[in-house]
């Protein structure tokens, strides 16, 4: 099946957060990834879009959300960019340390960071790329 | 958005069950929701005893472990006790990976969660 090149931009909301996660799911669940990478997608997306829109954007409808994200039978790879400060990976606290357990945060990102296969976070933090190869390949 | 409550709550004995009524808890809205549901019956509580059966659940977000979170801190002050129940294998490696296994008390089914209150 032929690659998917998704484009989208859309403001801090979200709405329009979950068409753009349901088109994209629909082209991963169209290439059969195995339902470990389907769940892990569907997380680590979650995550990711959440960041930009409320950490990234702080909500501000004037402010957009842009993603980019290839789908082919054996790779998922999504680039998310939004439009806020930035922010220093080192600086997010471990949630996993025991004085850090009760805390709200570096929670998302964890998750991201254990269920996909690459992560990068360029541009100061406002841009985050991940990748993830389907299982399910021969 | 659906205005049905997303988690049907019962009483077995003094235990409070907390059952969810979707399959995905993820939306910042729902999530809410939940937490004002689950509060509404500690918060009138001393030493509310709180099953939060995870059966019917397949997808849950960071924002959905920081609510269960918050309402273990509130369940503690209260003295009470507070156990998850039924969550699906690709569901409790989130709280693995995020080391919430050690916070909280997770049984594998309901019948072994009602069992532990009395430990």
């Amino acid at each position: 099946m032929k690659e998917a090149k998704l484009h989208f931009v859309f403001p801090s909301d979200y709405v329009r957060m979950r068409d753009v996660q349901r088109a994209i799911v629909d082209e991963v669940k169209a290439r059969h990834f195995d339902d470990e990478s389907l769940f892990a997608i569907q997380l680590a997306l979650e995550e990711g879009l959440i960041n930009a829109i409320k950490h990234g954007n702080k909500l501000d409808p004037q402010k957009n959300v842009t993603v980019d994200c290839r789908v082919s039978s054996d790779r998922f790879v999504i680039d998310i960019r939004d439009q806020g400060k930035g922010f220093d990976r080192t600086e997010v606290p471990d949630p996993t340390r025991e004085e850090n357990l009760e805390r709200p945060s570096g929670r998302g990102l964890l998750l991201i960071e254990s269920y996909m296969h690459q992560v990068r976070y360029d541009d100061h933090g406002r841009h985050l790329h991940m990748e993830r190869a389907n299982q399910n390949q021969p | 958005m659906s205005n049905a409550s997303p988690v049907a709550i019962s009483h077995i004995e003094k235990i409070i069950l907390v059952e969810f009524t979707n399959t995905r808890i993820l939306d910042e809205a729902n999530i809410a929701q939940i937490r004002a549901a689950i509060s509404a019956q500690i918060e009138p509580a001393d030493m509310p005893q709180l099953l939060i059966d995870f059966s019917n659940v397949d997808h849950l977000s960071s924002s959905a472990l920081g609510m269960v979170i918050d309402i273990r801190k509130k369940v503690l002050d209260r003295n009470g006790k507070i156990r998850l129940c039924s969550i699906k294998p690709h569901l409790l490696e989130a709280f693995v990976i995020t080391r919430l296994d050690k916070l909280l008390k997770i049984l594998p089914d309901r019948p072994a969660a009602i069992a532990s209150f009395k430990d």
